[in-house]
């Protein structure tokens, strides 16, 4: 199976005054798995639907390896779809749901049939081909929606928020499956979701989306580590925006002249974690909780800036001792403090 | 409904008394024509002296009437085939826009139904004289289909409000046309509504008269519009007989349906 890559142009959509897609511009690799991460309403599912074929934008290009298909009907685009609510056919049993691509495209019904079960088997949906819709479970609905959107071997997929709907050990089991699945066919695929964790889980790259525009686009550990706006910085985890003059090197040189984040994990409260070039914050604890894997302390700097603390419980030795309102220092070791450019805390 | 007043039998005594009268109420003016058309008289009189199935007999013998029957079947069918699936895309169009549009497109769909009948009568005469049709099949065809389509509507508007739409996307990305989509998807779903949808219609086109009175004539005439001249013409026992056919085929076929519905 040939995957292609996806260009897509500066789309832009407005419904009305509200801009629901602002020029944006994104190229996806052949075969790569690429996320669309974002809160409600930023964009991720509106441009999902103009690559399906549901939204036309206002101005832009959406291009499938050389094929400009801003234009084409959502049935000639061989797009693999897996929808938030599954949409799985109920009038069907779960073999005819998985066939049904194969019967549009005129595969002789012995070779659809002997498809189908395989991709059902693919799936591990074996023995449940002749079962109707609403006799399964969410997760097997899932399976099925995974096994139609593949069946006829489309060279993209598109999911949109696939797992939202289930338990928290059920999503984790299906983001490795789904991971395993692409790995093995190869698709290039968007996913999206709202969801950060899923999103630096399963992807080799990740797009932020807010306000119809793209934040940023990369790996999921610069993502993390190296976010180019506060909003990525804070929406991807419990990032700590830090002002200028907060932050003290350890070494007693210069302090930061730029506002930096430095995630809640990232710091320690043993100077001998960190390295020379690490830096401290001074502050008083205003309160602490056990979390079960590790104690959330909340500091308040001097400048009144509050900054979480996240620390292991493997390594929080001292931590049930501390008492709120004592002076707290905590350290950070210097690649983990990262300059954002142009915020202000 | 009953259950809130297990209690108290007065209460329960007048809810079921109060609810057989509604129910005679609409019933009787239906059965009351069911003796007349047994009886032997050449008048319709109520109740009848003697009985016998003279009129049934003149009804079936006559070429006329079974002229008149035989249109309005025809055109019932031929209305339903032609109101349910227009009224289908537009109820399809008016779930899809949304907003201000689908209101608009709704409220021109559903006239003809608000219209009096009268009213409709004349502007179609007007229409269809302009073009040579009146007094054609056709004619009274079109007529019949733009009462049918509001009706149709009616029924087919909130079960596509429920229908879940993503399953048309699904099947859209997966390679289905429009067509097929609907065909396959949709369709197959709506099964129950389209067909009381269908029911409606052709019970809609078998009982109007007034567009027949204006548009209809000669070989055309459908049987309301012959029930209607026989009643102006010489009072006789047949309309009961008729009337009493009319009710137990509609009975009929709305029984075969419902029953139909719920298995």
């Amino acid at each position: 199976m040939k995957s292609l890559p996806i260009t897509i142009d500066s789309v832009s959509k407005a419904y009305g005054a509200y801009v629901a897609l602002d020029d944006v511009s994104l190229d996806v690799q052949a075969g790569e798995f690429l996320t669309l991460l974002g809160p409600s309403g930023s964009g991720k599912t509106t441009l999902l639907m103009a690559l399906a074929g549901f939204v036309r934008p206002d101005s832009g290009k959406l291009l499938l390896g050389d094929r400009d298909v801003t234009r084409l009907a959502p049935n000639k685009r061989d797009i693999g779809i897996v929808f938030q609510n599954y949409a799985l056919f109920p009038h069907m049993s779960v073999l005819a749901n998985v066939e049904y691509p194969l019967a549009l495209r005129k595969t002789p019904k012995a070779e659809a049939r002997q498809r189908a079960l395989d991709t059902l088997a693919r799936v591990k949906l074996e023995g449940l081909s002749e079962r109707n819709i609403a006799a399964l479970s969410g997760g097997q609905r899932q399976r099925v929606a995974l096994a139609r959107a593949i069946v006829f071997e489309p060279r993209v997929m598109l999911m949109d928020e696939p797992l939202s709907a289930l338990d928290k050990n059920l999503r984790e089991t299906m983001q490795y499956e789904i991971r395993r699945l692409h790995d093995d066919l190869g698709i290039t695929t968007i996913y999206v979701t709202h969801d950060q964790r899923e999103a630096l889980t399963m992807s080799d790259r990740v797009a932020v989306m807010n306000s119809g525009r793209i934040q940023q686009i990369d790996t999921p550990q610069r993502i993390y580590d190296r976010p180019s706006t506060r909003f990525v910085a804070e929406f991807m985890g419990e990032a700590n925006i830090v002002p200028p003059g907060s932050v003290r090197r350890v070494d007693g040189a210069d302090a930061s002249r730029e506002t930096v984040m430095i995630r809640a994990e990232s710091l320690h409260l043993d100077a001998k974690l960190v390295g020379r070039n690490g830096v401290a914050l001074e502050g008083i604890l205003r309160a602490k909780a056990f979390r079960g894997e590790n104690w959330l302390l909340t500091l308040a700097l001097d400048g009144g800036q509050e900054v979480l603390v996240c620390i292991p419980a493997a390594l929080a030795g001292g931590c049930a001792e501390l008492v709120v309102g004592q002076r707290v220092t905590a350290y950070a070791p210097a690649e983990k403090v990262h300059a954002i450019p142009g915020a202000i805390a | 409904m009953l259950d809130a007043y297990p209690d108290n039998r007065l209460a329960l005594i007048l809810l079921w008394g109060f609810s057989a009268l509604v129910m005679a109420f609409l019933m009787l003016p239906t059965l009351v024509v069911v003796p007349l058309s047994f009886s032997a008289s050449d008048l319709l009189e109520f109740p009848p002296r003697a009985y016998s199935l003279r009129w049934y007999e003149n009804f079936f013998g006559s070429a006329t009437w079974m002229a008149g029957l035989r249109t309005s079947l025809i055109l019932g069918t031929l209305t339903a085939t032609v109101a349910v699936p227009l009224a289908l895309l537009a109820c399809i169009s008016i779930n899809r826009l949304g907003g201000k549009a689908a209101l608009a497109i709704q409220g021109v769909l559903l006239t003809p139904s608000i219209v009096p009948g009268i009213l409709l009568a004349i502007g179609l005469f007007f229409v269809l004289a302009a073009q040579g049709l009146v007094g054609t099949l056709f004619g009274v065809l079109v007529g019949h289909v733009v009462l049918a389509i509001p009706v149709a509507c009616i029924v087919l508007l909130p079960a596509l409000a429920r229908f879940d739409w993503n399953q048309v996307q699904a099947a859209r990305s997966l390679g289905a046309n429009w067509a097929r989509a609907i065909g396959g998807i949709i369709v197959p779903q709506l099964r129950l509504s389209l067909l009381s949808a269908t029911l409606m219609a052709f019970l809609t086109s078998l009982d109007e008269s007034v567009i027949s009175i204006f548009v209809a004539s000669g070989r055309n005439s459908t049987l309301p519009k012959l029930m209607f001249l026989s009643l102006r013409d010489q009072i006789d026992p047949t309309i009961a007989a008729i009337s009493t056919l009319w009710t137990a085929i509609v009975v009929v076929v709305v029984l075969i349906v419902t029953l139909r519905q719920r298995s």
